[in-house]
């Protein structure tokens, strides 16, 4: 049994999630890292994707879709600063159907080559939630 | 002497607008309730996001290669200053107080001879500014028809102000609002955006141990300057919202007592009048008959 450590995920608009934790799984930009008690002082960018939280006690995990931001490991828990996050359970196909075509427009929009590149990598980073997500939905039904 | 017709008529018309602000209050009143609680919802966000941007500037800040959001770009010629206001007046001295407060830095920068640009956000500051700076004012966002701001509003200020700096059209930029202290005070509040205001935050105990970072501390900083300044934004439009809200419901309390207030006098005054024209009538039956 893993030790608790205190997990906050805020957004712009509200403290979204204040609670002890087992683990959590975050979507960092250069790959998924899991954050248990005790980790090393650690910062790091997030990419659009669904951070998976283990609650302390053994209760169901929650899986939430956030759209980037910041994950800051400190002595005293984890503090996800999420631009935008949203229940997996409460999203829906379309808003992430939505997301994937404002980030296909800006691929199309993207004049240098370097926002093309950020746009492309966002785009592809979106669909593999999508897959994640109908994945998940359908082996559920 | 006012007839006793234009008295009644003046009584009935103090009467509705003794309704109106009546009801202006109470809207204001259930509004504030809702902006507060959404401006005190916002604050974790930003509070976080003031630590975590304290602890970065404490390393990564003093580096020669620091970000020019963080140090800035070396000149201090081009200030920008993006006051929000509302977009509705009725809410006492809140609006021209931000905007007195803003034209106040104005001229004290342009008698230093640099150069000032305004970005309004919200009409009433516009309106304020417009005759006095009218060249310099580059646009006015208005938030009219939006009911609850959402970060995606503060985030498209942002990348605009954020498009100025990268043009080079911009060196510092100040944010003026009104900072909510409680129902009857607002304080007009500069705060500046560009070079980031990290000095505010709490430098880290030196003990603190010593972070990792991924990507590199540099990119982190990239990525997280932007949206400070986007959460700035966000936070002072929040408080803007609850303390407009708050001025206009003082306002409106205190129109709807000065509305009383008058009410009375004008009772007193029609029925002393009519009272007036009662002895009078008497006062002529009377002789009339003594006359007889």
């Amino acid at each position: 049994m893993a030790e608790a450590f205190q997990f906050e995920l805020v957004a712009p608009e509200r403290l979204l999630m204040s609670e002890t934790v087992d683990q959590v799984v975050v979507p960092g930009s250069e790959g998924y890292f899991t954050v248990l008690k005790g980790h090393a002082p650690f910062m790091s960018t997030m990419r659009p994707g669904v951070v998976d939280v283990t609650p302390a006690g053994g209760g169901a995990a929650q899986r939430i879709f956030v759209r980037g931001g910041f994950a800051d490991v400190s002595n005293e828990g984890l503090t996800i600063l999420a631009e935008q996050a949203i229940p997996l359970a409460e999203i829906d196909g379309e808003t992430l159907a939505r997301e994937v075509k404002n980030a296909e427009e800006d691929v199309a929009d993207a004049k240098d080559g370097a926002t093309k590149d950020a746009a492309e990598l966002r785009l592809n980073q979106l669909k593999e939630v999508q897959a994640a997500v109908s994945g998940e939905r359908s082996s559920a039904h | 002497m006012p007839s006793l017709k234009t008295l009644r008529n003046r009584i009935a018309s103090v009467k509705a607008t003794q309704k109106i602000t009546k009801a202006m209050q109470m809207v204001a009143a259930s509004k504030l309730r809702r902006a507060q609680a959404a401006a005190e919802a916002a604050r974790p966000y930003s509070a976080r996001m003031a630590a975590v941007l304290g602890n970065l500037a404490a390393t990564a800040g003093s580096s020669a290669g620091a970000p020019r959001l963080l140090a800035g770009t070396g000149a201090d010629q081009k200030h920008l200053l993006l006051v929000c206001t509302a977009d509705r007046g009725l809410c006492g001295a809140f609006n021209s107080s931000i905007a007195r407060l803003a034209r106040d830095h104005a001229n004290r920068l342009m008698a230093e001879g640099k150069e000032v640009k305004f970005l309004c956000v919200g009409k009433k500051g516009y309106d304020a500014l417009r005759r006095l700076f009218a060249k310099q004012i580059i646009d006015v966002i208005e938030l009219r028809a939006i009911k609850q701001i959402s970060f995606a509003d503060a985030d498209a200020i942002g990348k605009r102000v954020l498009a100025l700096f990268e043009a080079g059209e911009v060196d510092v930029c100040t944010l003026f609002y009104g900072e909510f202290k409680s129902v009857i005070s607002q304080v007009p509040t500069a705060r500046r955006l560009i070079p980031a205001d990290a000095g505010s935050a709490v430098a880290p105990a030196a003990g603190a141990a010593s972070y990792e970072y991924e990507p590199d501390e540099e990119a982190i900083l990239a990525d997280l300057l932007p949206r400070n300044l986007s959460v700035q934004i966000f936070r002072a439009l929040l408080e803007n919202v609850a303390s407009e809200q708050g001025a206009k419901m003082s306002a409106m309390d205190s129109a709807t007592r000065n509305a009383g207030d008058m009410i009375n006098r004008y009772t007193l005054l029609y029925n002393r009048s009519r009272q007036a024209q009662i002895t009078k009538e008497l006062i002529e039956i009377i002789s009339g008959a003594e006359a007889l």
